[in-house]
């Protein structure tokens, strides 16, 4: 492991990006839009008194999701250009670590994933006044690392894949079921067992967990940081698990 | 044994760069590479020549580390091929132009830079080398096919390194161009570095100190050009590698040799002849 050569590779991916504007304004703008349109679909929700807007509870949980799948979709088509350009044999050739590499990419997206939930975050809470009793910070954090894990998960499954084609085919089977069971559609308690024992490892499902602490509390709880570590230890798995798909060299 | 006698000569008591003894590289299960063995003097131009399908890029890719080896030993600086410390020494120009065409030539070769701690004024002479300096901030998806390989080319200047290998690294370049480049290659051998260049454009074999000639996975010969165009009975190399082709191809009824090179088993090079049948 070797700080510069992480940063230089981190340095790289943004430098890539940069000169994409179109991605760009894709990552950052979208999720507001998607967020305005949730907005607007509960407009006229009649609600019994007391009970919070549908809203607050799917509004906050898309702000966890969108990182999670747009840095799950961009990190896989990036790495897979990676492998079939030549240029990852080519590094592979260099001094440089598998971890400055992986870490690097992890670095550059989740960056990009900060900013992109800083935006969504913002135009939530200011623009249709997302009413949760934890700090804005915290929903931004649990977006960063939900970034990472698609990050992580992108870079695994870029191994998998010979063509971008089958790249984004990747989504319906690693992104949605995730998004399906991790209590956005059906509260998890009210799933049959299966499900929910399903749904009880899936990455995805610590990070609702821990939004729907962050909505409940001022403060974080304990369970918050138990869930953004578990997280955090999946991301860190699935990291380990995509570099062993890095070989230098061929059999 | 009777018929073609090819020499296997090399440098005369000069160093070896890479040293390869009967090695044998399987891609899957088939046979790639038969029991190779050659050597190739430091310092020096080494031409990797044979038809598509030969196995050129396999052998290159072995001695860089990317490919892994079925059977036999081959040395590169004194280390087993693969040895993590190699990847500081050996530059590898892949034949197709390994680069991000989004990125521009600067940031490019700032980035391969960057792995091998190079700084500024390497990355500026890196592109000069190669005569980019003009297009230095475009971007690397703008440029002509052959502005695209120079790129690569300077991705792996830009590391010094002690042995480049070059995947056919003149395709798609002018004339002009060209002799440029095996100028450059002249100038880096002056300085020390081995080069291994592989090409089927049988004019640049007279650029080269050795040759080997590679032909389905076998070792054909390794030879000056001069006794390239001897054996081969031109002075013309290409008709010389034809003539030395279709001489092999008589000799073993025209089916692929059982066993290329015969000879002294060792993988010492000095002063030794070999024989091809």
């Amino acid at each position: 492991m070797d700080v510069r050569m992480m940063l230089a590779t981190a340095r790289r991916v943004l430098s890539q990006l940069r000169h994409d504007r179109r991605s760009i304004a894709l990552i950052l703008v979208v999720p507001a839009l998607l967020l305005t349109a949730v907005y607007f679909l509960y407009e006229n929700e009649t609600l019994p008194p007391g009970m919070p807007r549908t809203f607050d509870r799917v509004g906050l949980m898309m702000l966890a999701i969108f990182p999670f799948v747009v840095m799950f979709l961009v990190t896989s088509i990036t790495m897979l250009r990676e492998r079939t350009s030549g240029t990852l044999e080519r590094l592979l050739t260099t001094p440089v670590h598998k971890a400055d590499l992986l870490f690097g990419y992890g670095v550059a997206f989740s960056l990009m994933a900060a900013l992109q939930s800083m935006v969504a975050t913002a135009v939530a809470y200011w623009v249709f006044g997302l009413d949760i009793a934890g700090a804005p910070g915290y929903v931004v954090l649990i977006a960063v690392i939900n970034a990472i894990l698609g990050v992580a998960l992108g870079l695994f499954c870029s191994a998998f894949a010979r063509t971008e084609f089958q790249a984004v085919q990747f989504m319906p089977v690693v992104v949605v079921p995730q998004i399906l069971l991790c209590g956005l559609f059906v509260a998890r308690d009210r799933m049959n067992g299966f499900l929910e024992a399903i749904s009880n490892v899936l990455p995805l499902t610590f990070s609702v967990d821990a939004l729907q602490e962050i909505a409940a509390h001022a403060e974080a709880t304990a369970r918050l940081w138990q869930d953004a570590g578990v997280m955090a230890a999946i991301s860190l798995g699935v990291l380990v698990l995509a570099a062993l798909t890095l070989r230098r060299r061929t059999a | 044994m009777s018929h073609s006698v090819l020499p296997m000569t090399v440098n005369r008591g000069g160093d070896v760069a890479v040293a390869a003894a009967a090695l044998t590289v399987r891609l899957g299960r088939q046979p790639v590479l038969h029991a190779l063995d050659f050597a190739l003097p430091a310092g020096q131009i080494t031409g990797l020549l044979g038809p598509s399908g030969s196995g050129k890029t396999t052998l290159m890719r072995t001695i860089v580390g990317a490919q892994r080896i079925s059977a036999g030993t081959l040395t590169v600086l004194g280390r087993p091929a693969g040895t993590p410390s190699l990847r500081r020494e050996v530059g590898y120009v892949t034949q197709s132009p390994s680069v991000y065409p989004d990125l521009t030539v600067e940031a490019n070769v700032r980035y391969f830079g960057a792995m091998h701690q190079k700084g500024k004024a390497d990355v500026a002479e890196a592109i000069a080398a190669v005569g980019l300096g003009p297009v230095g901030r475009r971007k690397a998806a703008d440029l002509s096919g052959g502005q695209l390989n120079r790129v690569s080319l300077a991705c792996a200047l830009v590391a010094h390194p002690r042995l480049l290998v070059l995947d056919e690294p003149t395709v798609g370049l002018d004339p002009v161009l060209r002799a440029d480049l095996w100028d450059r290659f002249r100038a880096m051998a002056k300085a020390g570095t081995t080069l291994l260049v592989s090409s089927h454009v049988m004019e640049e074999a007279s650029r080269c100190d050795t040759l080997l000639l590679l032909r389905e996975g076998r070792l054909l010969a390794q030879l000056t050009p001069a006794e390239l165009s001897e054996c081969g009975h031109s002075s013309n190399l290409e008709q010389a590698f034809l003539s030395i082709i279709r001489e092999q191809e008589a000799s073993d009824g025209g089916s692929p040799p059982k066993e290329a090179v015969t000879g002294s088993g060792d993988s010492g090079v000095t002063g030794q002849h070999r024989s091809v049948r």
